[in-house]
């Protein structure tokens, strides 16, 4: 019987190990296996980097052509020097790899929808939607066409590739990124067709939005009928101020689209009710993707050379999108901020020019409505004849359960995403197909590969002419005193609301008539106002021959306030443009709140009502940290809003498009009897803008009451800016940060969104540049480098950023570590 | 002196197979059972020698690693765990989790050897 003690002993043990190997299920996310976890020597703890942690390397490759240096400045952004630029992108993809590797891996995964294979069939339904979405089909095409067609960029891309393999094959797993062990999976292998993934989920970000704004769109019309519709969601913007200056005479359209003869009644006017079905959509991309850039010529600066502005809004994570670079070469100098995913500078500065983007927001992904002949949807009907369908399979592994199958079916528009197989609220149970300008194959690699060499403006326009997707505005300002803009991309050549909505897809004059010649897309060199400018807002006025889309995709007034800044500068420096990028002047407001004061019935209002009014009228319209006004301001705006168009929208079932600002503000400007401000559900009396500004207010009060005990009233406490880790776990994020700004200006910072990378290149002989992001270079949450940026980026503050040659960075006081890399000898 | 020994010897055997190995985060489990095999002592000893092998062990080596760190993550993952941000709970947890192992393999080491005898 001594075996009894032995036995139970054995078995307490096995069993203790065996739950501290296992992950357990808490609530709805599971730990990571908490004996592993813990273990110093396999687990978390490998990951907590010494903060005086000396970066100095020596690295050997057999994939090199040459030697290549290294050298880390005291923000641990490399300085990179090659003989050879497939060596540059080789250590660029190392470089990615060694501090960003886990981001890497989840943003393709997300792309791909490949989350369900680590997560579990929680992410199953975010999978699916990129699966359908073609996300893997449009990558697919990317790759394909390049490898055919492009040998520089197949070497640039297999080149960084490389690098990324070559640190993951040297990486022991004990060391591999917190993340990993956090979620209990393990990196893969880099391939080309992840970087082609990332860059198909910036088109998505960025252009993305259709995807769901053009069913919502077509639900809202079909609730209120196209004419009340119309009111709502009107594409007339009075106060816009477009990229290209109002009163420029452009060229006569090479493509003169065709509505077809029955839109109007098949189209526009068409009212579908159909029941919906319930199953959940990821989120969309945010609404307020944006950016701000601008370039001022030397005729506004103080040294009379040009300065250059680009700060992307997108939302804000940990690690960062970003990755600051240098990368120089016999073929070029050039400094920025690199996507951890792909090679090259994607917003920077060279030693002739530098460059920013803002996105165009035009409207390049349309839904047609297919008829399949039976169940098996193995043909469609198109053009009065039955149609063949391919179906693309698109295997979904799910952990700890069997592989969920998509069979898509692909149509001459593109894939059938929507279909019996799968649905949304917003589909309401309608086969569409979707065709987007993503799914093209791309060339988007080539455009920054050559912007990095760019020497001038005919190479910038040659540089972005390759740019299909997503539209971007492409500001430039070179070191000879050009200054330029221009809206590239894969433009529709659309009718007036071609798209709006989903179309027919049986009907061949429904489809898109031609993309709009590059020469033809929006471009401004040298004005004479001495500045180009974009903010997102319609790039030209109504003079331009082509339709831009609906107006609710552009954002009407920081672009506004830029300009009337820009306009009134002069004698402009670095720091003056520091001070517009973080400028917290909120022009909706300067309009808006004369105008809700014109229709404010005070004497009806209670104390409490009429002290916020007071707060709201002694604000000086800033948008700061500690405005208390702004965020009375907004609340009342909001309630007003919802006042005047609630009623309206307020019956239907499924979310319907909220209307735009513009829209109740231009009509409070012009039109004191407005119909839409009766509130329909009071039958007996009607109501104007009087009634719902008053009772706009009153609502607001309890709110901003409520807002007060909380000590939340402050802006910034109010806004709670945050910049969360891609998991969206609190403790590895920064929360609560104390900056100012919002929606409508210009530093453009709300709740998760805002300026991801601020730059400001001065083209002088000697390149004078500031930039951060609000992240730091290390992706590592145990790393002293992991947040570096992230309180200057909140106070407004700046870093000179380095650009020097070899020589003088090597002896600079800023420098820290080397890292060598060396061939192999043969 | 048997008891210093085996503790030693143990914390020393965790250290080198997590160390200079790639086997799986609990192979001290057999390094520790093995030490308790090849010499003797009281179950009772026997599992206190194995939990102050490899708490002590782990315990040190958090420890060294946290200060050198500034206690940066593990701040962060006594968030997420729920220790309220505490970096010494997280290191204490550690430290036992590590020590229970530890202690129970060694245990049943002990008991193998009375078994057979």
């Amino acid at each position: 019987m001594r075996l009894l003690p032995f036995i139970a002993s054995a078995i307490v043990t096995i069993g203790l190990v065996a739950v501290l190997n296992t992950q357990l299920t808490v609530g709805v996310s599971k730990t990571p296996k908490l004996g592993y976890f813990l273990s110093p020597q396999h687990g978390f703890w490998k990951n907590a980097e010494k903060v005086n942690t000396n970066f100095d390397a020596s690295i050997v490759a057999n994939e090199l052509k040459g030697n290549v240096d290294v050298y880390l400045d005291d923000r641990l952004v490399p300085h990179i020097y090659a003989d050879h630029d497939e060596d540059a992108y080789f250590v660029q993809g190392y470089l990615h790899a060694k501090f960003r590797l886990w981001q890497m891996d989840f943003q393709t995964r997300v792309a791909s929808g490949r989350l369900s294979e680590i997560a579990g069939a929680d992410k199953l339904s975010i999978d699916r939607f990129f699966r359908r979405l073609g996300m893997v089909y449009g990558a697919e095409k990317t790759e394909a066409s390049i490898n055919a067609t492009n040998p520089e960029m197949k070497a640039t891309v297999d080149a960084y590739t490389a690098g990324v393999n070559a640190y993951i094959k040297q990486l022991d797993p004990a060391d591999m990124p917190f993340e990993f062990k956090l979620m209990n999976y393990a990196p893969e292998k880099w391939t080309p067709a992840k970087t082609y993934l990332f860059l198909m989920f910036m088109s998505y970000d960025l252009t993305g939005r259709s995807a769901t704004t053009d069913l919502q769109l077509t639900n809202t019309r079909d609730y209120l009928g196209y004419d009340l519709f119309d009111k709502l969601y009107t594409n007339n913007q009075d106060s816009l101020d477009p990229i290209i200056p109002k009163g420029t005479v452009y060229q006569k359209p090479s493509i003169v689209p065709v509505k077809p003869a029955k839109a109007d009644s098949a189209y526009l006017h068409q009212n579908n009710a159909v029941a919906y079905t319930n199953v959940q959509s990821p989120e969309a991309p945010d609404k307020n993707n944006g950016s701000n850039n601008w370039a001022v010529s030397g005729s506004k600066t103080k040294s009379g050379r040009p300065i250059l502005c680009s700060d992307p809004h997108l939302g804000l994570n940990m690690p960062s999108l970003w990755y600051e670079v240098q990368i120089t070469t016999p073929t070029h100098s050039t400094y920025g901020a690199s996507f951890p995913g792909s090679p090259a500078v994607i917003i920077g500065f060279n030693d002739s020019l530098a460059w920013g983007v803002t996105n165009a927001g035009r409207d390049v992904l349309d839904f047609y409505e297919i008829k399949f002949k039976d169940s098996s949807e193995n043909e469609y009907w198109y053009n009065g004849k039955w149609n063949t369908v391919t179906k693309r399979t698109e295997v979904i592994k799910v952990k700890d359960s069997a592989d969920v199958v998509e069979q898509i079916p692909m149509t001459h528009w593109g894939p059938a995403m929507y279909d019996a197989h799968y649905q949304n609220p917003q589909s309401k149970g309608r086969n569409l197909a979707i065709q987007w300008t993503a799914h093209n194959s791309s060339t988007g690699v080539e455009t920054f590969y050559r912007l990095n060499r760019a020497k001038n403006y005919d190479d910038y326009i040659k540089a972005i002419s390759l740019w299909t997707c997503p539209g971007q505005n492409f500001v430039l300002a070179t070191k000879s005193g050009d200054i330029a803009i221009k809206q590239q991309g894969s433009f529709v050549a659309r009718w007036e609301h071609q798209g709006d909505f989903i179309m027919p897809g049986d009907d061949s004059t429904y489809a898109w008539q031609g993309i709009i010649p590059n020469e033809e897309n929006p471009t401004i060199k040298n004005p004479a106002r001495g500045f180009v400018s974009s903010a997102n807002q319609k790039s030209t006025d109504a003079s331009y021959p082509y339709y831009l889309g609906t107006a609710s995709s552009f954002p009407l007034y920081r672009g506004i306030s830029v300009n009337k800044h820009l306009i009134g500068m002069s004698n402009i420096t670095a720091e003056d443009m520091q001070a517009l990028q973080t400028n917290n002047d909120n022009v909706f407001a300067a309009t808006a709140r004369p105008a809700l004061m014109k229709y404010l019935q005070v004497d009806k209002l209670s104390p409490d009502a009429k002290r916020m009014v007071t707060e709201m009228t002694n604000w000086d319209l800033n948008n700061g940290v500690h405005s208390k006004g702004i965020t009375v301001f907004k609340i009342v705006w909001d309630s007003v809003t919802q006042a005047v168009w609630g009623d309206e929208l307020a019956g239907s079932p499924i979310p319907l498009t909220k209307p735009d600002d513009f829209v109740v503000l231009d009509q409070m400007l012009k039109d004191s009897n407005w119909s839409i401000a009766d509130d329909i559900r009071t039958k007996d009396k009607v109501e104007n803008f009087k009634d719902q500004v008053t009772l706009g207010v009153e609502n607001a009060t309890k709110k901003l009451l409520e807002l007060e005990k909380e000590n939340k009233i402050e802006w910034a406490l109010f806004k709670e800016t945050r910049v969360m880790h891609l998991t969206k776990t609190p403790a590895l994020s920064r929360l609560n940060l104390p900056i100012g700004g919002g929606m409508n200006i210009i530093n453009a910072t709300t709740e998760m969104h805002g300026p991801s990378w601020r730059m400001i290149v001065h083209l002088t002989d000697e390149i004078e540049a500031y930039g951060l992001y609000p992240g730091g270079q290390s992706g590592n949450p145990g790393s002293a480098y992991y947040d570096t940026f992230v309180d200057s980026w909140a106070a407004g503050k700046y870093y000179r950023l380095l650009f020097l040659a070899k020589e003088k960075l090597m002896q600079h006081e800023r420098t820290k570590w080397h890292i060598q890399f060396k061939k192999a000898n043969a | 002196m048997k008891f210093i020994t085996t503790l030693l010897l143990a914390a020393l055997m965790a250290y080198a197979i997590g160390m200079y190995t790639s086997m799986p985060w609990w192979s001290f489990a057999i390094t520790n059972l093995i030490v308790a095999i090849a010499i003797p002592q009281k179950p009772f000893i026997s599992f206190l020698s194995g939990a102050l092998a490899v708490g002590l062990l782990w315990a040190s080596l958090t420890i060294i690693v946290d200060q050198a760190n500034h206690h940066i993550l593990a701040t962060k993952v006594a968030n997420i765990l729920p220790l309220k941000g505490s970096y010494v709970l997280l290191i204490l947890v550690t430290s036992i989790v590590g020590a229970l192992v530890g202690g129970l393999a060694s245990l049943t080491g002990s008991f193998l050897r009375l078994a057979k005898a």
